[in-house]
This record gives C-alpha cells, structure tokens and sequence, in this order.
C-alpha cells in the first residue's frame, strides 16, 4: 500500500510539474485556479503543523511537541536555515521528555 | 547590473560561474535538510528504499514531508498521497510562469520538469534573459537533486540506527520542518488568515475522522479564500532569500 501511494503520488507530482512547463499557459491561466493553487501550499503546510504537533491519532493533545514547535517558531523569527529550526524542534522536545 | 536592453547572446563567464556558484550553494544548504527527510520517513515507517525512492520520483520536499508526516500520524497512505499531489500543484504554477522564460522545447522539457521545485524557480524566474535563467535553473536543480538524494540516504541509514524516533524527538521535528517551509509564505496577511483557519478546521475534526482527512479538508479554505478574495500574494513565488544558502548573496 504504501509503495503504490509512493509510486502513484510521485508519477502525480511529475506530471503537475510537466503540465506546468507544457501546457499552454492560457489553459491553466485563469486567475480563480491560479489563487487556489497558490493557496493550498499555505493551508496544507499550516493544517499538518497543527496536526503533527496536536493531534495523536484522533485525540487532541498538548505534549513535548508543542515546546518543539514554540521553539521552531523562535529560530525562524532569528532566521536559523531549515536544519537547525527542524533539530531545534527534535531536541527541545526530546529535552522535554527526558526531564 | 545587467545590460537595460538588447541582452547579450550569452551571459559574461563572469556572470555565469557566479549563478552557478549561487546553484550550488543552494543545493548544498538544501541538501543537509535532506538529512532531516530521510530520518523522518524512516522513523515514519516507511523503508530505506522507500524513503530514497520518494527523493528520487518525487523530488519535491514539501510534498515528501507531507506523505511521510500523513502516514506518521497513522494516516492511509492514500491519504497521504493525495496531500502530496495537492502540495504538488504549486509546482505547476512555477511551470507556467518559467515556460517563457526557459523556452526548453521537446525531450529536454521532460528533463527540466523533474527539477522544477521551489529552489530552481527562485533562482531563476528573475532573470532578465533566457541564457542566465537557464543556467540558474539548471545548476540549482542539478545541486538540488544529487545532494537532496545523497542526503536522504544518509539520514534514513542514520534513523534507521536510532533506535525509538520519539527519544530524539524526532516525531516533533516534523512540525517543525512544515512550520518551517509554510514560513516564508507567511508574510502575506490574507496567508496568515487561510493558515489559521487552515489550522483550526483540521483540528476540529481530528475527532471525527480518520487520520489524514483533516489535512485533506483544510484544503477547502484554499478553495474558499481563492473564489472569495481577489488581492494578489507576493509570496506566490519562492524567493531566494528565503532560500537556505540563498540569502547570503544579495
């Protein structure tokens, strides 16, 4: 199952980005689908923070990983490259558990 | 500065070793963040294979850690596909605004499309001839792909010796690694609106339904903020400050 949603999701991801460099721009260019599509990034990327760092299976929680995600937020206001925000998040969190 | 008209037929060597030098210290700064990718997918579930063969079809990190962050979470893997295919539409939007720009015809479009991610665009959607946007694209993508790759590997060999993910908190990385490409974004106000309700809807049904759905039905706020509102994002495209590596040159 999950080597047919890897296989099937990557072929997908493929096609969207051929689709993008192939396809007469006044086919995909209306302003309605262009907003949407420059949308989703924004509403899927905040829609898995909160359910990565709140939700364990379908119960709401409040644990170690919201001190990694308060701490996450503090490196990027500092403007820390992706990988110290993301093993920020680890330890801190981790640090959390040990104590 | 760049000639005001009449481009030159090729860009000055001086020019062009300084957009590659530019590429590369993207895919450098890109491709240590593709340690943390693979340590995830691995302590995700998902195998060594597995986690390499997402970096290598796939090629689209938001997209990877979206499959993989679905399927954590307990998730169908399904589910965490069609996230992934949702997140990938984005990649379309930087097609249609590259085509005129890289004007690649034939087979060699089939090979550009596969390195067409958020850091091939920045650094290239903003030059101001086909020849310098070309060689932007081209050098970022390429970095991109072999160290992203290589990276991959590297972490989910790393994970899979770890031991329990959550000792290292591993599995609050991950929030911290969406937070972290849903950021720049974040400048846009109507942005922070669709994020925030994005946020509270999926967790108001994570009671009611099946892991992966919540993430899935935040979708519909895109959707609605994208027919309700008019004002144009000028986070739309990937800037290259905003890039890792990417900033410094300016």
């Amino acid at each position: 199952m999950t080597w047919i949603a890897i296989l099937v999701s990557a072929v997908g991801c493929y096609l969207l980005k051929l689709a993008g460099l192939s396809v007469p721009a006044a086919v995909l260019e209306h302003p309605v689908v262009e907003r949407i599509a420059d949308l989703l990034p924004v509403a899927l990327l905040a829609a898995l923070v909160a359910v990565q760092v709140f939700a364990s299976g379908s119960t709401l929680v409040l644990d170690a990983r919201a001190v990694g995600l308060g701490v996450a937020v503090v490196a990027l206001l500092l403007r820390a490259p992706f990988i110290v925000v993301v093993a920020a998040a680890a330890l801190s969190a981790a640090l959390v558990r040990l104590l | 500065m760049p000639a005001p008209s009449a481009p030159p037929p090729s860009e000055p060597p001086a020019e062009r070793a300084a957009i590659i030098r530019d590429g590369l210290a993207v895919g450098v700064a890109t491709g240590a963040y593709g340690i943390s990718f693979g340590a995830i997918s691995v302590a995700a579930g998902l195998s060594v294979w597995q986690t390499c063969a997402l970096s290598l079809l796939m090629f689209t990190g938001a997209s990877q850690f979206a499959l993989v962050g679905v399927i954590a979470s307990g998730g169908a893997p399904l589910s965490g596909a069609l996230t992934a295919l949702l997140l990938g539409t984005r990649n379309t939007l930087y097609g249609l605004r590259l085509a005129p720009l890289l004007n690649w015809r034939g087979w060699r479009r089939f090979g550009a499309a596969q390195i067409l991610i958020d850091e091939s665009t920045a650094m290239s959607v903003n030059r101001d001839s086909t020849e310098s946007a070309r060689v932007g694209f081209l050098s970022t993508g390429l970095a991109v792909f072999a160290l992203w790759n290589l990276a991959t590997l590297g972490g989910a060999l790393a994970g899979r010796s770890l031991g329990d993910p959550r000792t290292y908190g591993l599995d609050a990385a991950v929030g911290g690694a969406f937070l972290a490409l849903l950021w720049p974004r974040l400048r846009d106000r109507r942005n922070q609106v669709v994020a925030v309700l994005a946020a509270a809807l999926a967790l108001g049904i994570v009671p009611v339904s099946p892991a992966g759905v919540p993430v899935l039905a935040a979708a519909a706020v895109a959707l609605l903020a994208g027919v309700l509102t008019h004002s144009p994002d000028p986070t739309e495209l990937p800037d290259r400050d905003d890039l890792p590596g990417g900033g410094e040159h300016r």
